[in-house]
């Protein structure tokens, strides 16, 4: 029942047509790789690479991650509500692992 | 002496003597919470539950709250049901002394003791994520309520304690808490404001630390800036400091988790 370290919060359901401002947030450390530990060996590079959204299968939102981005990252962005579907929200880094967020968004008229 | 010297001589000695018998300011308003003094965005990130990733930890704990821990295989929420119904308000009473050991015991200590006591569990380390999610669980559901903590009978030698160690000098600087969170809070140190010292916001996400953390790590980091001795996690120094920032904080809401730079 472990819960993915990510936050997500949109409406759960919009009208047509409508702007839907979307949040996102992931706890991760974002280590540049530029640190260095007590003993002075460099501390490795660990960061968000892509953020993306697919909306019902079409990607709407995607946005590459740098060094410069503090840990657990805050991203917040707006779709427009066109149709019932599914978000789903997919945070990859650089070792390879990846979380997902899914949503549902019911949309009236 | 004429009338008019007469008078005017009255209202000199007036003005002598008026700044000495203005009433000294007291404490009863509640003293200003730090997020008075961050920018507007990071008070708007702090208030969207949606933005403040002080969350993340609380979404742990509550994860936490549910799991079965140690060799009884009891939750905590097998004692203690539904969390925002039976810890609303708790935080607001700490820290408080245990009946039982007589320990002055934090939030942090109250949620160990009740692993080790009742759960038959090990305790999580100081500044652990568990640790800090649960702690910002449990004082998440207090958000809004007013600071209250007991400082009279068990509770006075603590408080006691921790009210000279708020006055007392320390440190390479030589300078006391009440130095800077007194008589010089809202005034600027560098490029930041300093606050009056209050813990309402802890367990909070410092920027500078890119992390939550506990009160007890800000005391830390304030023992470090005065280049005093920092005392250990758990210490009965900072334990009591504790008890005295929060009699300070007397009336302030509660914030957890609070953005502080």
């Amino acid at each position: 029942m472990a819960l993915p370290p990510a936050r997500v919060s949109m409406p759960a359901e919009a009208r047509q047509g409508e702007i839907l401002e979307i949040k996102a947030l992931i706890r991760h450390p974002m280590e540049t790789g530029y640190r260095v530990d007590s003993r002075g060996q460099p501390i490795p590079r660990h960061i968000v690479r892509r953020f993306s959204v697919a909306y019902d299968g079409e990607e709407v939102f995607r946005m590459d991650l740098t060094q410069g981005v503090a840990a657990n990252p805050f991203i917040a962005f707006s779709t427009v509500a066109t149709r019932t579907g599914e978000l789903v929200f997919t945070w990859e880094d650089d070792r390879g692992e990846v979380v997902t967020v899914r949503k549902s968004l019911t949309v009236t008229g | 002496m004429s009338r008019g010297r007469a008078l005017a001589l009255m209202v000199m000695i007036a003005s002598l003597i008026t700044p000495l018998i203005t009433p000294l300011p007291t404490h009863a308003d509640p003293l200003p919470s730090g997020t008075g003094f961050l920018s507007e965005d990071l008070q708007a990130r702090q208030a969207d539950e949606a933005a403040n990733p002080g969350m993340l930890w609380v979404d742990e704990g509550a994860r936490l709250w549910q799991s079965p821990q140690g060799a009884t295989g009891a939750s905590c929420a097998s004692c203690h049901g539904d969390a925002t119904t039976s810890m609303r308000g708790i935080a607001t009473r700490y820290p408080a002394v245990d009946a039982t050991s007589g320990a002055l015991l934090n939030l942090e200590d109250r949620i160990n003791l009740c692993r080790t006591r009742h759960q038959k569990a090990e305790p999580y380390p100081y500044e652990s994520d568990p640790l800090l999610g649960l702690t910002a669980y449990v004082a998440r559901q207090s958000l809004g309520l007013p600071m209250d903590v007991e400082t009279g009978g068990a509770a006075a030698p603590f408080y006691a304690a921790g009210e000279a160690f708020f006055h007392r000098r320390q440190g390479q600087l030589n300078l006391s808490c009440a130095q800077c969170h007194d008589d010089n809070a809202g005034r600027s140190l560098r490029g930041d404001t300093i606050s009056h010292g209050l813990g309402n916001g802890y367990p909070a996400y410092r920027l500078e630390w890119q992390s939550l953390g506990s009160l007890q790590r800000r005391l830390r980091s304030c023992s470090f800036g005065v280049r005093a001795v920092q005392f250990d996690y758990g210490s009965p120094d900072y334990l009591a400091l504790e008890l005295y920032l929060a009699k300070r904080a007397q009336g302030v809401a509660i914030e957890t988790p609070a953005i502080r730079r």
